[in-house]
């Protein structure tokens, strides 16, 4: 598990930052975007992918929550 | 264009890698490429923020230069101890020329080398004692102070001491933040994670202490990040920044203040030069206090105009005429400068070996004076520098991430270059070697180079190096008369 954050760049697509390695990456795709449910599993543009407990959509980002690696992306 | 293309630098890289055994070799080449502008990401062909190869001179500092060195040392009214043994504090004094307002000793401390000079019996006991007796002292000779950072040097994590407790006894006791800040030297591979410990720790301890107080906000606040007044390298972009209508609240950490820390939760914009050292901060202050933050550069006309409109496309339309008046009011003197200087220095190719933001951003200043940025590198970069880097840089620019002290070599005198722009440790080297060198660390004892006066500087610089006559008296008489008369004799 890792503390990760969720930003919105200013194209207005979620961009995926893992503080403790310094890793940046758009986010491709996300399991759930509605307003109840929001979360899930998130594909990164870099080939990895984590997994978030999907909450009730954030009312701001950037939101920091815990995520679980699923697929490495990391070397 | 290029001098090398795109085989021929690839071939260079081979080459230089042809001297590791197998398996440094292997390391190596991940950290070594040849720019593709084409590429969205830098992740598949250049590897970064690694450990770097035993036996291999490399140019990176520790994570206390990062937090000391960095981003706590300019805080001016904040007293640093180099909590460990002297020699740490002493070489780090002051050598950064991160200029400040203040009477040095009184109320601003940035000069000073504080530091708790374990001995043995400090490692043996514990330099608990020490730190607490030392924190009362300087309360007592500097009154002044408003706050004391203890920057942990590496013996502190090896010997476990308590730093965190010491610091929230004495912090209660003098009634001023006490910070403490783990950045031992060993952590990370490089000095990127000591900036990283730095913004945790001024997020834990200080940029939260006034939330709630009451603070005169105006529509146009912003806050100055990531510029170490170098030189005096943030007031020549704070006076840009002024007179296009924005107040300028706080300037992190260059000339700063731990009340203008204090007070940054209150801006409407963060504004962020150094990326690398101050993003960490940026991030935790949009997520908390939702300040958006916006990267600029201000080196070079091109890109100060650049920055300039887009910092003011967040603001309305006071500001935006505002920085359209700044600009006209300074592109004549900017072109002066280029009308100057660039006939001088047209067609030079430039290689750099810098930290955080300056080999991307010092290459639009160098770009408007006509000159060529042939290789480009960082220290300390990470994954993010890099992919930011890959759209600033020409087709086939070298990259090459925590060059070690012979590759650097061997790429100069292959590529050639007419000037090298890196820190101390590779002056003397090049120097030796006759290429003209420019220290862009501290700007080689001059600056400002930020902003439009800086600009003025860096153009005249970088002429002084490059012009200079000794460069052509570099070849002993003696070696000189024996070619001479073959000369003739042709």
């Amino acid at each position: 598990m890792a503390n990760i954050m969720i930003r919105q760049n200013p194209a207005g697509g979620l961009v995926f930052y893992l503080p403790k390695r310094d890793l940046e990456a758009a986010i491709e795709a996300i399991e759930f975007d509605t307003p109840e449910k929001w979360g899930g599993e998130l594909k990164l543009e870099n080939g990895g992918s984590y997994y978030i407990d999907p909450i009730p959509k954030p009312a701001r980002l950037p939101v920091s929550v815990r995520a679980r690696r699923l697929g490495a992306a990391e070397d | 264009m290029s001098a090398l293309t795109r085989e021929d630098t690839e071939a260079l890289i081979a080459e230089v890698l042809e001297v590791y055994p197998e398996k440094a070799k292997k390391d190596r080449a991940k950290h070594l490429m040849v720019n593709d502008k084409t590429l969205e990401s830098s992740k598949k062909c250049i590897t970064s923020n690694r450990k770097s190869l035993p036996g291999v001179m490399t140019m990176r500092g520790c994570a206390y230069a990062g937090s000391k060195g960095v981003v706590w040392g300019p805080i001016k009214d904040i007293i640093s101890i180099s909590h460990g043994p002297i020699g740490c504090g002493q070489y780090a004094r002051a050598g950064r020329r991160n200029y400040y307002v203040g009477t040095t000793g009184v109320d601003a401390f940035c000069e000073i080398n504080f530091t708790s000079d374990f001995q043995e019996k400090d490692i043996v006991f514990g330099g608990d004692k020490k730190l607490a007796k030392l924190i009362a002292e300087i309360e007592q000779l500097f009154p002044l102070n408003k706050g004391i950072s203890v920057q942990s040097e590496c013996p502190i994590g090896l010997i476990g001491d308590d730093i965190e407790a010491v610091s929230k006894k004495a912090s209660a006791e003098i009634g001023k933040p006490v910070v403490p800040v783990r950045c031992e030297g060993f952590r990370g591979v490089s000095q990127s994670l000591g900036h990283h410990i730095a913004n945790d720790s001024v997020r834990d301890f200080i940029l939260s202490n006034r939330d709630g107080q009451a603070f005169e906000k105006t529509p146009y606040d912003v806050a100055i990040l990531g510029d170490y007044n170098i030189g005096g390298d943030a007031w020549a972009s704070r006076i840009l920044l002024e007179e296009m209508g924005l107040r300028v609240i706080a300037q992190w950490s260059g000339d700063g203040t731990l009340a203008e820390m204090e007070n940054t939760p209150n801006v409407k914009l963060n504004l962020l030069h150094c990326y690398r050292s101050m993003n960490y901060i940026s991030r935790h202050m949009e997520e908390k206090y939702g300040i958006p933050w916006l990267e600029y550069n201000f080196f070079g006309p091109t890109k100060i105009k650049e920055s300039l409109r887009k910092i003011a496309s967040l603001f309305d339309d006071k500001i935006k005429e505002g920085a359209e008046r700044v600009i006209a009011k300074y592109t004549p003197p900017m072109e002066a400068v280029i009308a100057k200087y660039r006939p001088r220095l047209e067609g030079k190719k430039v290689m750099l070996y810098v930290g955080g933001l300056r080999p991307r951003h010092v290459v639009g200043a160098y770009e408007d004076l006509g000159m060529e940025v042939v290789g480009t590198g960082y220290e300390f970069a990470h994954n993010d520098d890099y992919d930011r880097t890959i759209k600033e840089m020409g087709e086939t620019t070298l990259i090459y991430d925590d060059v070690t002290g012979y590759e650097f070599e061997k790429f100069v005198e292959t590529m050639k270059p007419d000037l090298i722009g890196s820190g101390i440790k590779e002056k003397y080297v090049f120097h030796k070697m006759g290429v003209p060198f420019r220290q862009l660390h501290s700007w080689d004892y001059s600056g400002p180079y930020h902003g439009v006066d800086g600009f003025a500087v860096f153009a005249r610089d970088m002429d002084m190096t490059l012009n200079n006559p000794c460069w052509s008296k570099l070849t002993p008489p003696w070696l000189k008369k024996e070619a001479e008369p073959l000369k003739q004799a042709a």
